[in-house]
């Protein structure tokens, strides 16, 4: 059915954090075009493993698009080629039989390389701590359809609330931005009545945490919203930097 | 003596829960932050438990595998979460969802569990919207429903095909709030590996860092286990890649009952297997089947283009076997045939093990428009991993492991039988008896966590002294913190041929053939003596590669794997001791002729729930039997035809 392919791999190796990384290449014959990509990574460590090397490390959990643990950066391209995908979605029928493949880590210094290709995204997590939410206590809610919703208003808050937190845009963005993931949660919330409220405390929080985390500018390259699997619209940073200056004003 | 005490309510159904929860010793608040309490597992179970007691002023600390909350495998949760608020007016109520989910459990569910889980629903919706989760809407500004199987009414709520994702984020960032106020420590990238016990009480737990590999010890007055189901001891299954039962086996090993192990259920509509390399398995909505039609070919090895086969010499099994409900019928009915047609040779595709799901009359019928404005995100989906355009040629689907009913056994309080050992989500045995309904899984993990655990706690913490820890230095640590760093020892020093994932596969493969769809003693049996040789020569011949105290994800899955390998025997020992068939789990000596279910009410109405007992080293499990009764409810055999 199916015919093998070789694929040249060149992919990046960092024994940990202070380690001084380099890249390692192999070859692998046994590629099939209905591999997802990080099956064929599986291959590969089964090889390794089998003459005794020590496998590469990588992150992923769901293999479906959804959870966001992974993130390669395949040929320089988060994610790799096919737009609107996570790598885990990709198919090795979008390669073809002799290509050569690079594989590196995100590559910024708000996300430290922990091995291999595995990074520290925990910088995210403080920035959804710092105000990503609506302040409500559990069982204190009234009934859910007490305050309606315009079907656009919700629609769009879930455009944005599909940001699967993978940390893509910052590898792409020249200056290692995470505005496109910031605005991302501060659009999803504003576009609400529940979130509205607190939407001047939280854009002041979340875009100081989000500088404080290192961080870069966001210059509007774009490169951001081309490689983001969610397709996340880049609308969102410009709504985010109006919402920042009214709320500086307002003090 | 073990006695297996459900500790269920006096009273009317509809009375229970509101009873007990003014029955309950309370803590009080300004008590509460002297009490500190484990919750391992973020996804909606232990995300929103920890989001809730934190909130409540008690302290938390927080594990998880992933590195961030926020990937907990709740979050691939397509479909959509019931609830009995009857918005539509379809003649909805609590007692309809209460009594479609055990009948869909096929009567081997406790009610009272249920009815509470059925009445707390309506609060699960308020507080999701509260929260800002973008569920779909209808143009009036109301929240939107639809039907799924098993159900009459239309109450499911849902956000796109993303329904997992948006709750869990909206529990994640209920946490993260917490976090911020200082009242949850946040632990990622961490693995539970053992319970600490001291005076028979869960008091704390062993962790392993999984980025420096350094083993942890945690103290505290409650542990809650909300670690998932097992569904990945079959390998193959649409479960994440670090799904495991590590947490819950191991807090067996130190006593817990394990219940209902064999209740796997299975998913009649995922893409197939394409090679040996397959890491895991997708799902395809079963929304699908209302549309497409599901056939195989009529000759044996038929390899001509599905569409070149003329419509006599397809074989419609479903239809042409239940006239009524044809491709309708509930999940393990669909699984089952799918496996019958497929054992008798006819099953399509380069493995045999696939069946067709065909939209030719559909598009023929509504337009392809129409179809697609139903089902595009899934045709696409379907058409990325399967390099195959479902407008123009059949889908090829099969079942998959999708959800474990069984778990660790748990008391209407959702504490184990260990005192202070809690277990919520799909990792205790809880609400579904032997078979879940689509969109009760969300539902279930966060009532347990945002309603009932809240309330329980701290009718157990109050019997508890305030701030009377013993101490990490306490022996009881130091034992616990040796044991799982010598299985780590062991496993590294063992140096074998053969990988991980060879064994793990080679596992799944007898699992999925012999304790999977349809079961025989004989099978079960050759299932068990298959497992220990294959456990054995895990011991001697597996390769882990790599370092103690580094980032090493195969170590990770050899410790998983070595767990699933107990955990398949118990499985295989459960389904022998249930000599009826009923709901996933079928008996092949138990059906009628026409394949339909044989359930035994009479000798079978009981909860296995399982204790382990180490004699040497061999596996030995005592059964417990919780016998289930039912006041509320009449008990019928169900039919599809
Ligand atoms: C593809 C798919 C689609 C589904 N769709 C639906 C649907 O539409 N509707 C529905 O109701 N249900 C659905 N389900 C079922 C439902 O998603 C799950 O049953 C539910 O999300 C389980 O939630 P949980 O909180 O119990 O556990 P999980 O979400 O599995 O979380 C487990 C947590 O425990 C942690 N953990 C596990 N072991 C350890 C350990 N040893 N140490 C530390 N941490 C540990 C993990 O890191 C994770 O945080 C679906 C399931 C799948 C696979
Ligand atoms: S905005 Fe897009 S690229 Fe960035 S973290 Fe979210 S999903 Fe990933
Ligand atoms: S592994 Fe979950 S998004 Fe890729």
């Amino acid at each position: 059915m199916s015919t093998n392919m070789t694929i040249y791999l060149r992919y990046w190796r960092q024994s940990g954090p202070k380690a001084k990384g380099y890249f390692e290449d192999r070859t692998l014959s046994t590629v099939n075009e209905h591999m997802s990509f990080l099956e064929m990574l599986d291959v590969l460590n089964e090889e390794l493993q089998l003459e005794g090397k020590e496998p590469v490390e990588f992150d992923y959990d769901c293999r479906e698009g959804i959870c966001g643990s992974c993130n390669l950066v395949i040929n320089g391209q988060a994610h790799g080629p096919k737009k609107g995908t996570a790598c885990c979605q990709l198919h090795m029928r979008n390669y073809s039989d002799g290509d050569h493949i690079t594989i590196e880590p995100p590559r910024a210094s708000a996300f430290p390389v922990i091995k291999d290709l595995v990074v520290d995204r925990s910088a995210f997590d403080r920035i959804i701590e710092a105000g990503g939410y609506v302040s409500v206590k559990t069982g204190s809610a009234q009934d859910a359809n007490a305050i309606p919703i315009q079907k656009n208003d919700a629609d769009l808050a879930f455009d944005y609330a599909a940001c699967i937190g993978c940390g893509a845009c910052v590898a792409a963005c020249p200056n290692a931005s995470a505005s496109l993931f910031t605005s991302a949660k501060i659009s999803h919330l504003s576009h609400l009545p529940q979130g509205n409220v607190e939407r001047s405390n939280r854009v002041l929080a979340m875009v100081e945490q989000m500088e404080g985390e290192g961080f870069g500018d966001c210059s509007n390259f774009g490169e951001c919203e081309a490689v983001c699997p969610k397709e996340i619209s880049i609308a969102a940073i410009a709504d985010m930097r109006r919402d920042y200056a009214r709320a500086v004003i307002q003090g | 003596m073990i006695t297996l005490d459900a500790k269920i309510p006096d009273g009317p159904l509809e009375k229970k829960w509101s009873r007990h929860k003014k029955e309950m010793k309370l803590v009080a608040p300004n008590n509460r932050r002297k009490y500190e309490i484990i919750i391992v597992g973020t996804g909606l179970a232990g995300g929103a438990a920890a989001a809730s007691m934190a909130e409540m002023g008690y302290k938390v600390k927080s594990f998880c595998i992933q590195d961030s909350a926020r990937r907990a495998h709740s979050i691939a949760a397509q479909g959509g979460i019931n609830a009995a608020k009857n918005y539509p007016n379809d003649g909805d109520s609590v007692w309809r969802l209460f009594y479609d989910t055990i009948k869909g459990g096929d009567y081997r569910s406790r009610e009272a569990n249920v009815y509470r889980l059925a009445e707390v629903s309506n609060n699960i919706i308020d507080q999701a919207v509260a929260q800002g989760v973008p569920f779909a809407r209808e143009y009036s500004g109301l929240l939107a429903n639809r039907s799924f199987g098993g159900a009459q009414v239309s109450r499911t709520f849902y956000a796109r095909g993303q329904t997992g994702q948006q709750l869990l984020l909206g529990a994640y960032q209920a946490m993260m709030r917490q976090v911020e106020l200082g009242r949850i420590e946040y632990y990622t990238r961490h693995e539970m590996f053992e319970v600490v016990l001291i005076d028979g009480k869960a008091r704390g737990i062993i962790t392993r860092d999984l980025v420096t590999g350094e083993i942890c010890q945690h103290e505290a007055d409650a542990v809650i286990l909300a670690t998932g189901g097992y569904g990945n001891v079959f390998y193959l299954s649409t479960n994440a890649k670090n799904s495991n039962v590590t947490a819950a086996w191991r807090a067996h090993k130190k006593g817990a009952l394990f219940a209902n192990p064999s209740f796997v259920q299975v998913h009649p509509t995922c893409i197939p297997v394409s090679g040996d390399y397959q890491s895991k398995l997708t799902l395809m909505s079963e929304s699908l089947r209302n549309d497409g039609r599901v056939w195989v070919p009529r000759k044996k090895g038929d390899d001509r283009h599905p569409n070149d086969i003329p419509e006599d010499e397809r074989l419609y099994y479903l239809e042409e076997k239940y006239p009524s409900f044809g491709n309708l019928v509930p999940r393990d009915v669909a699984s089952r045939n799918a496996k019958l047609v497929c054992d008798r040779g006819l099953g399509i595709g380069g493995t045999g093990l696939a069946v067709y799901l065909d939209f030719r009359d559909a598009i023929a019928h509504d337009g392809k428009d129409v179809i697609s404005a139903k089902y595009g995100n899934l045709f696409d989906m379907y058409a990325n991993i399967a390099g195959e355009d479902p407008y123009t040629r059949p889908m090829r689907i099969f079942p998959a492991v999708h959800y474990t009913m069984g778990g660790l056994w748990v008391d209407y309080n959702l504490m184990t039988n260990i005192p202070g050992l809690f277990a919520a989500g799909e990792a205790n045995f809880s609400d579904h008896g032997a078979n879940r309904l689509g969109a009760s899984a969300l539902m279930q993990g966060l009532s347990d966590g945002y309603f009932v655990l809240p309330s329980t706690i701290g009718n157990y913490l109050a019997d508890l002294k305030p701030d009377t820890r013993y101490g990490t230095d306490h022996e009881a640590f130091d034992i616990a913190a040796k044991k799982a760093q010598e299985t780590i020892d062991r496993l590294l020093n063992i140096n074998g041929k053969r990988t991980i994932i060879d064994f793990h596969r080679t596992l799944g493969r007898i699992v999925w053939d012999k304790i999977g769809i349809s079961r025989t003693k004989e099978g079960l049996k050759e299932a068990i003596a298959d497992i220990r040789s294959l456990r054995d020569e895990f011991w001697t011949n597996v390769y882990v590669p790599g370092e103690k105290n580094n980032y090493n994800k195969y170590l990770e899955f050899a410790g998983r794997v070595a767990d699933f390998f107990e955990l398949a025997e118990l499985m295989a020992m459960d389904a022998l001791n249930r000599n009826e068939s009923c709901g996933c789990h079928l008996r092949e000596e138990f059906q009628t002729e026409e394949g339909e279910a044989i359930r035994n009410d009479k000798d079978y109405s009981y909860v296995s729930a399982w204790e382990f007992k180490n004699r040497n080293g061999v596996l030995e499990e005592a059964l417990h039997k919780e016998e289930l009764n039912f006041e509320f409810v009449e008990l019928k055999q169900r039919s599809y035809k």
